[in-house]
């Protein structure tokens, strides 16, 4: 019998798996009506108006229909009904639902997948590097590399010409510490410079605990303060400042997967560290950190909510699902559905999403598949 | 020893020692003596049987050796090189010489790797370039293991043990080994599968030329593959002959019970069993004199003063006790 390729086998797994193709169903179709609400509730006079005020309908239910004789023609909602009700501006929750879909949905994935991607790396170091020693000049090395990045991405506009800056600033350094720094002879008490100061494992695993330490939002709201407020902004903070968990999570796999035979072995054939990493022990240490990832969109969603909240997230007028949820608050006896509509659609988005990573878990492990 | 035989691996003195840290400054509160001074040769095509119960540091001896550990002293010499300071980028072109079986055929194989992906990261490691290439050489690998070319593209849940173990080889022979350590590789295995994969190793070493450190418990396994046996405790070499003068003359009184506590397949036979009582000490700083004082029947007052040295009962026989020679 012919074997598939693997994408073929992985659609052959989907679909066998019930509930996560229910899970992906779902997400695209949220994310479908997300792309359907960025492009039909901007421009000068959108299908679905956001942010068009009737304070005489505020506070209607769900499918109540608007009072045509108080508003004037324009005011009229275009499916003739107030799906998901009003506020209490009178505002159309259904057309400020659609236009929030999408930051909502890309602030959740975005800054999830920052965090996970720095949790894996960081994690990675630690757990695999473990006892290995850093010297003082490696670290001193390290803060001015950054820093220099730093600097450059917050005071050189645009974006772009900041990334190219921090290209070459660190091609430069890091070839200026190859080629000259590494071949210089120290004298007398420069040489505490190489002295072994710290293993990596200590080095970052109390660096998380640093970051732990702080309140982690008013570390954001730090931040944001100092950043222009845009979306693209919120996301990138989010997700620095929400990668400790995924790196513990990481770091206690490794911990466990590199005394494993297997390992060892990958060692003696004398595959080098980064493939040891990236194909024997990443793929091996990925399903708790898809479970926590999956409850990290929520969080994060949620996390620009507040920001919204405290208007330090996306600019108001533009609504969204946090911002809608926040705001609905108030009204949570009179208007329970100002509160509703947006928890049901994160509840959605996060359950399905979970679904979906529970299958993506089963199908990318192979004792799970059965045999064919 | 003959020394007209090519030696691959001579080891000398090795020593590695764990320290034990406690509290919460973690201060070192003693060291565990692993591996104490080992010394041994293993010829060019032969078998070194090491043989001890649990923790008596074979498996680190081994894994000194692959330089998976750092020793802390003593010389490695293969093929006459000292690499027992080399540093991990010194090591990397050695890495192909020598490669290792492992115990536990369920650990040793990685769960999301196909079996020929394990076996391809080998040769990836040896360079050889091109995607065809690599599967012809990976099912040729898999064929001289005795497994069917079909097995490439599975996973190793789907295999049974001693399947494993043999896919585990055929990953150790992928980068063309000179020397393979095999480290306890039957002991997790049904007796009729023991047979089956001990017979596999002797043919691949008749076939390849390979040499093989062969690490067990089991004195018969040892006995029939092994060209000269080591008896390990607790970090010391007890005894070191050709397998054939250790079975027929054992005289280290550790041997002695472990050989009588070997099964013999005659239901007739009776025998007095030597059994050892107690368990192996810890070897968290053992107290001087022979390692083994503790549990010999024949101890004497000298056994708890000086270290015991080796004495020569024959020309390639030495045995660590003062008993051998009669004194």
């Amino acid at each position: 019998m012919r074997r598939r390729s693997g994408i073929e086998e992985f659609w052959h797994l989907l679909k066998q798996n019930r509930l996560a193709l229910t899970g992906l169903a779902i997400f695209l179709l949220f994310f479908f009506i997300a792309l359907i609400g960025l492009v039909q509730t901007t421009g000068t006079n959108p299908t679905f108006d956001p942010a068009m005020v009737r304070l005489q309908e505020k506070l209607l239910p769900p499918l109540s229909r608007p009072n045509l004789e108080t508003l004037r023609p324009e005011e009229v909602p275009r499916l003739g009904v107030y799906l998901f009700g009003t506020d209490d501006l009178g505002r159309d929750v259904f057309a400020r639902m659609l236009q929030g879909a999408w930051v909502s949905l890309t602030v959740g994935f975005v800054a999830v997948g920052i965090s996970v991607l720095i949790g894996i790396f960081m994690g990675g170091i630690a757990g695999y590097f473990r006892q290995n020693h850093v010297r003082v000049d490696h670290i001193l090395f390290l803060i001015v590399l950054h820093s220099g990045v730093v600097l450059l991405l917050l005071w050189v506009r645009p974006l772009w010409a900041a990334l190219v800056g921090g290209a070459v600033w660190g091609f430069i350094f890091s070839f200026c510490w190859k080629k000259v720094w590494k071949r210089c002879q120290l004298s007398g008490w420069l040489n505490i410079l190489r002295k072994e100061a710290i293993s990596i494992d200590t080095l970052i695993m109390r660096f998380v605990d640093i970051m732990l330490c702080f309140p982690s939002f008013f570390l954001i709201l730090t931040v944001v303060a100092l950043l222009p407020a845009s979306m693209y902004n919120i996301m990138i903070v989010i997700g620095l400042t929400s990668w400790m968990g995924a790196t513990r999570f990481v770091r206690a796999e490794f911990l466990s997967l590199r005394e494993q035979d297997f390992v060892t072995a990958a060692r003696a054939l004398g595959v080098n560290h980064w493939r040891i990493i990236f194909r024997h022990m990443i793929p091996n240490a990925m399903a708790p950190v898809l479970v926590s990832a999956t409850i990290g969109i929520a969080t994060a969603i949620l996390t620009e909510a507040g920001l919204s909240f405290l208007g330090f997230g996306v600019p108001p007028p533009h609504a969204t699902w946090g911002s809608i949820l926040s705001d609905g608050k108030r009204f949570i006896f009179d208007a329970p559905w100002l509160t509703f509509a947006p928890g049901f659609a994160i509840l959605i988005v996060v359950l399905s999403f979970n679904l979906f990573g529970e299958g993506l878990r089963d199908i990318l492990n192979p004792k799970l598949r059965e045999r064919y | 020893m003959n020394s007209s035989n090519k030696i691959v691996l001579r080891v000398e003195g090795l020593k590695k020692y764990f320290p034990v840290r406690r509290g919460f400054l973690q201060k070192v509160i003693g060291w565990i003596q692993a591996v104490d001074g080992v010394d041994f040769d293993i010829e060019e095509g032969k078998t070194l049987g090491l043989v001890g119960e649990s923790g008596c540091g074979k498996s680190t001896a081994s894994r000194l050796i692959l330089k998976l550990l750092e020793p802390d002293e003593g010389k490695i010499i293969f093929r006459g090189r000292d690499i027992s300071r080399f540093s991990q980028s010194q090591m990397k072109p050695l890495r192909k010489e020598m490669q290792i079986i492992f115990q536990d055929p369920y650990g040793s194989l990685n769960p999301r790797m196909t079996t020929g992906e394990s076996i391809e990261e080998g040769l990836r490691t040896l360079g050889v370039k091109g995607r065809a290439e690599r599967k012809a050489r990976v099912e040729n690998l898999l064929k001289m293991v005795g497994i069917s070319a079909r097995g490439a593209d599975r996973y190793p849940h789907e295999f049974s043990g001693g399947q494993r173990q043999r896919i585990g080889i055929a990953r150790a022979l992928s980068v063309e080994p000179s020397l393979i350590i095999c480290d306890e590789p039957v002991s997790a295995l049904d007796v009729s599968i023991q047979a089956q994969i001990i017979n596999l190793l002797k043919d691949l070493q008749a076939r390849l030329g390979l040499s093989y450190l062969f690490i067990a418990h089991d004195l018969n396994v040892v006995g029939y593959i092994s060209d000269t046996v080591a008896v390990m405790y607790l970090g010391h070499i007890m005894e070191y002959a050709p397998a054939d003068e250790l079975y027929d003359n054992p005289l280290h009184p550790y041997t002695l019970a472990l050989l009588s506590a070997v099964p013999v397949p005659e239901p007739d036979h009776r025998r007095e069993l030597k059994t050892l009582s107690g368990d192996v000490p810890s070897p968290l700083d053992p107290p001087p004199g022979c390692r083994f004082q503790g549990r010999c029947p024949l101890v004497e007052d000298r056994c708890r003063k000086g270290e015991v040295g080796f004495y020569h009962a024959s020309d390639n026989h030495r045995v660590r006790c003062w008993k051998v020679l009669g004194r």
